[in-house]
């Protein structure tokens, strides 16, 4: 962990996040140009400023509030608001970690239950086959979240058009796919 | 000439015309694109969502290959993808002990060495040069260059045009005869990966960016990345719902338009393959 921890006096949730990505939360001064920018904030519970201020307070129960937070999973990581940061902070980076932990700490929010069952159902694809299965990814999405009914008259319009595959394309070292997800899983227990 | 190709899984599917369009463009103008061979999903999205190793090691692998197969240079479509393997190989020069946990995670070899480039890089490099003269249907309609998050941002890494207000996908149009017009929501994401999990969200962040092209009086939108495309094509019902009006203003992949301009046969192109019909 860089010196930077002790200087800007950020332990906590703020210290792990300058320890895992080098993004100093210390940084932000509310300008508040990441929350004007940000195309999802007004679906969030804490606009990006808002986060970066729980963060630098260092108070255990606004940490808790950030991993359990809607925002860090509506984040589209768009990387607007690291753009027009004039402290050119990291903050897709920084969100990046921050859903990983509250994954591994079980602490994600309710209301992103579909998100991050995309993102599982996504990544499963990949696992098996080495690429993205789209009919694999839409059965098993609706199997994690019981939305049978939605999009249902999507796959026939996109079938029609020659943009779904029936049968998947499988890479022949699919075996080492597999070693990559195990290797990475092992480090991680979602 | 060869050059390196990494389609990614859209264009193998949902964005199969994106490639076709890439390959008859590339063919036009007799470049050979080289499959690397038995790649993987880049991880996209839900990789750098869920598990950072998972998310560099899955594009090292596709670098690796193509170190392999002995290519020094890959065209990779996908803005995502461009992006990621981007990011990755940046990340992976940067710190040497993460590089060293990915290619454990792999193994296989990885240098670093392969030059990466999105679609506009490689028009710019090897089409826009020879075009001149090849120009037999000028693209003559007022356009709205839609370049989305992930061809530009982060501009740290990628180093590719100006992320406010880019210039390179309109520099292109103008050269295909087209007139590309001034607009707001050039880099303002569509929604990207939210598109099954959240739809209402990307009929409200795309509606927003299909309403300013149309009130500019934009024929067609151009656009250089499947996710881009998917979401402001086939979730038009969707936007249209969120706009309280039916537009029909066609996404054209930049790829498509170029492809008009030197008179390629529109099936050849895949427009047919579009959700809103391509009248342009």
């Amino acid at each position: 962990m860089s010196s930077d921890t002790h200087h800007s006096g950020i332990s906590g949730l703020g210290g792990e996040v300058l320890g895992h990505t080098d993004v100093k939360v210390s940084h932000c001064y509310q300008c508040g140009k990441c929350s004007a920018g940000c195309p999802l904030s007004e679906e969030m519970d804490y606009p990006p400023s808002v986060i970066m201020r729980m963060l630098q307070t260092g108070n255990p129960d606004l940490e808790d509030k950030v991993l359990r937070s809607l925002s860090i999973w509506v984040c589209l990581t768009c990387e607007m608001c690291f753009a027009r940061c004039p402290m050119s902070i990291d903050i897709p980076k920084m969100m990046d970690f921050l859903r990983e932990k509250s994954l591994n700490e079980k602490k994600s929010n309710p209301k992103a239950k579909e998100i991050i069952a995309f993102h599982k159902s996504f990544l499963d694809s990949i696992k098996y086959t080495g690429r993205l299965y789209e009919i694999g990814l839409f059965v098993d999405y609706k199997a994690r979240t019981l939305k049978i009914l939605d999009d249902l008259a999507l796959a026939p319009k996109m079938m029609k058009r020659g943009k779904l595959n029936i049968i998947p394309e499988l890479i022949k070292d699919r075996s080492g796919v597999a070693a990559i997800f195990r290797k990475a899983n092992k480090k991680n227990k979602n | 000439m060869t050059l390196g190709f990494y389609p990614g899984c859209s264009l193998k599917g949902s964005s199969r015309e994106y490639a076709e369009s890439v390959l008859a463009v590339a063919k036009a103008f007799d470049i050979h694109l080289e499959e690397i061979k038995d790649w993987n999903c880049c991880g996209a999205t839900a990789a750098h969502n869920m598990n950072k190793e998972l998310s560099l090691a899955l594009p090292a692998r596709i670098l690796s290959l193509a170190e392999k197969q002995g290519l020094t240079e890959i065209v990779v479509p996908c803005a995502a993808c461009y992006s990621r393997l981007t990011v990755t190989k940046h990340e992976l020069s940067e710190n040497p002990a993460l590089k060293a946990v990915v290619t454990e995670a792999n193994d296989l070899a990885y240098t670093g060495s392969v030059s990466i480039l999105n679609i506009v890089q490689m028009l710019d490099k090897y089409i826009i040069p020879n075009l001149e003269g090849r120009v037999v249907k000028p693209f003559d309609h007022k356009v709205a260059c839609y370049y989305g998050c992930l061809l530009v941002r982060p501009h740290e890494i990628l180093k590719f045009d100006r992320e406010e207000d880019p210039q390179s996908l309109d520099a292109l149009m103008l050269k295909a005869g087209a007139t590309p017009i001034d607009w707001a929501f050039k880099t303002e994401c569509c929604g990207a990966g939210l598109s099954v999990s959240r739809t209402s969200s990307v009929g409200r962040l795309s509606g927003k960016i299909i309403g300013d092209a149309k009130d500019r009086g934009a024929e067609a939108i151009i656009v250089a990345c499947p996710m881009c495309h998917s979401n402001l094509d086939m979730r038009r019902d969707a936007i249209n719902a969120y706009l309280g009006e039916k537009v029909d203003i066609p996404v054209l992949y930049i790829t498509q338009a170029i492809g008009l301009a030197i008179g390629l046969d529109r099936k050849a192109l895949g427009l047919q393959r579009h959700f809103v019909k391509v009248s342009v």
